[in-house]
């Protein structure tokens, strides 16, 4: 193709018109709305000094809390990783009733506001809700307690994990297991040694989506929470609290702290798709 | 995708037992929550509930919500669809970096995306003291409110457009001006047909996060009930006063808004092949 080649080589000189117009809307508009804010957590965070830094972050609420949040959406991406293989799997392989039905409903916990299903769930799982009351018998607190926390973030990562998973499902060839089959291999065996392989990539991928989701999330945990200092606050919940007793540099230091994980975050996934789809292909 | 061979489908009791357990589990973790927001919505009757909804402050919350979508979603809109122009038409340096920021903000915590902007506009933020000689108010009001949704909704159109763009190639627009269009009647006639379903869509989503969004609009908007309270807000408020039946009724339109959004979404997906993808 000589048009991309050329365009590839030199300055966009491409007889398309509108260049720089868009490119200078993008940047502008990414600028002003993203950029620039974000630096200004570093630039308020630099200003705190090494001290005060350490004074912000070295805490044993702020400790407590990291390892509240990493710990439990670690876990809740574990989860998904399980549960979301099994959905997309039956999803993509087998026909049933409802399947389409089911399949939609896969986006349910992006497109329910994140409040509603805080409520939803912290109503569903007091000691006095619906499926809360079982837990109660057998002596189990779930809401306002980590494992309430942990419901919550299983369920607004879920969508990641089976929405990766499942175009890379549908792509598998179907040849490779015929051979297996056809080769002797058990159904069992055709699935660890032929099926499988293929698919950790993406499913790692969607699984670190929804740990990196769930590391930021505040809208769905804050109600089933309970939110007790040291024993059940979230990360996000401790800035707001922060930031509403008026700790300005408390708050932005712990704003910084995620930042820079988000974005290791982001690195990973974006070198995990890069991995994805750099992959020989059979 | 056609129906698997004998030598590659899996036993009967197999396919059994894990579509049950596929089943079992989606309607426990995902319609039950569902469920339960309607039901305990309409516990204390049908009068109760649109009493709930049509008293001042929540109807005050339905404008709010409304106001700050009718204002962040065509902001996105035109950028997404400049940044896609910009990214899927020419090739220049720097454009992995350029779509990697534009993924940005849905790497951050939507607190901290709050959070930015109390940092900027805020009484002890950089232009704070300036906006308070001049009298202007973006932090815990509408403008901040605004700013919040749309960094939390910024990549959602650019990143439905991109793809299909690159897909599409510049053929069709090569061909438009060649027989002496011009450059907007390029895009107008041309790109927008092609782009119309992806734009749609990503609009779609976009409109359901900014009405949705919680944590971020949570954190600029000071809470005064009818004034600054958004719908996702009023739930709270309402909730942690023990108005439960309340709460839950200003939480069913939310759910509604959202399950009309998964029915469009479905729609478009079906009317313009589009591959569903997670964000």
């Amino acid at each position: 193709m000589p048009a991309s080649l050329t365009s590839a080589a030199r300055r966009p000189r491409s007889i398309l018109p509108g260049f720089g117009l868009s490119l200078g809307i993008t940047l502008h508009y990414l600028g002003i709305i993203v950029l620039f804010p974000l630096a200004m957590v570093f630039v308020k965070t630099s200003g705190l000094g090494f001290r005060g830094l350490w004074e912000a972050l070295c805490t044993s609420r702020v400790f407590a809390a990291f390892r509240l949040t990493f710990g439990l959406s670690a876990l809740a991406g574990l989860i998904n990783c399980v549960c979301g293989f099994l959905v997309a799997w039956v999803l993509v392989r087998y026909r049933f009733p409802g399947r389409r039905f089911l399949e939609a409903s896969v986006d349910l916990p992006f497109a329910m506001p994140t409040a509603v299903a805080g409520i939803a769930l912290t109503a569903l799982y007091a000691p006095n809700g619906w499926i809360g009351q079982y837990f109660k018998l057998v002596g189990l607190k779930v809401a306002f307690a980590p494992p309430g926390i942990l419901i919550a973030l299983t369920f607004i990562g879920l969508p990641f994990v089976v929405r990766t998973l499942q175009p890379v499902l549908e792509d598998l060839d179907a040849s490779q297991e015929e051979a297996a089959a056809s080769l002797g291999a058990t159904r069992w065996q055709t699935f660890r040694r032929v099926v499988f392989p293929p698919l950790v990539p993406a499913l790692i991928t969607g699984s670190t989506l929804a740990f990196a989701r769930a590391v930021g999330e505040y809208g769905s945990v804050m109600f089933i929470a309970g939110n007790m200092p040291g024993k059940t606050e979230i990360v996000p919940l401790l800035i707001v609290t922060k930031l509403e007793q008026n700790d300005y540099a408390g708050a932005t230091a712990l704003a910084a702290l995620m930042l820079v994980i988000s974005f290791v975050l982001l690195l990973t996934i974006n070198f995990l798709q890069r991995w994805r789809v750099s992959r020989p292909r059979p | 995708m056609n129906t698997p061979s004998r030598s590659t489908q899996d036993p009967l009791w197999a396919r059994l037992i894990l579509i049950s357990l596929t089943v079992g589990f989606l309607v426990f973790f995902l319609f039950v929550p569902l469920a339960s927001v309607f039901a305990e919505a309409f516990r204390k009757g049908v009068a109760a509930y649109f009493a709930a909804l049509t008293e001042d402050n929540a109807r005050s919350a339905i404008r709010l919500t409304l106001s700050v979508a009718a204002i962040s979603v065509p902001l996105n809109a035109i950028f997404g669809v400049a940044a896609s122009w910009a990214i899927a038409k020419f090739s220049f340096k720097g454009k992995s970096l350029l779509l990697a920021l534009i993924d940005l903000p849905f790497a951050v915590s939507p607190v901290v995306s709050g959070l930015v902007y109390v940092l900027l506009f805020g009484a002890r933020g950089l232009f704070g003291p300036w906006l308070q000689e001049h009298n202007i108010q973006i932090i815990f009001a509408l403008p901040g409110m605004v700013l919040a949704t749309v960094f939390v909704t910024f990549p959602f159109v650019a990143r439905e457009l991109i793809p299909l763009m690159q897909a599409q190639g510049n053929d069709q627009e090569y061909a438009a001006l060649s027989l002496g269009a011009s450059g907007w009647q390029t895009f107008r006639r041309v790109t927008l047909p092609n782009i119309k379903w992806a734009l749609f869509y990503g609009v779609i989503l976009c409109n359901a996060r900014a009405m949705g969004e919680f944590g971020a609009v949570s954190v600029v908007s000071g809470h005064i009930r009818g004034e600054t309270n958004t719908l996702p807000l009023h739930v709270e408020v309402l909730y942690n006063e023990y108005n439960f039946s309340a709460a839950f009724a200003c939480a069913s339109v939310l759910s509604l808004l959202g399950l009309c959004t998964l029915a469009l979404k479905t729609f478009i997906e079906w009317r313009a092949g589009l591959r569903r993808r997670s964000h």
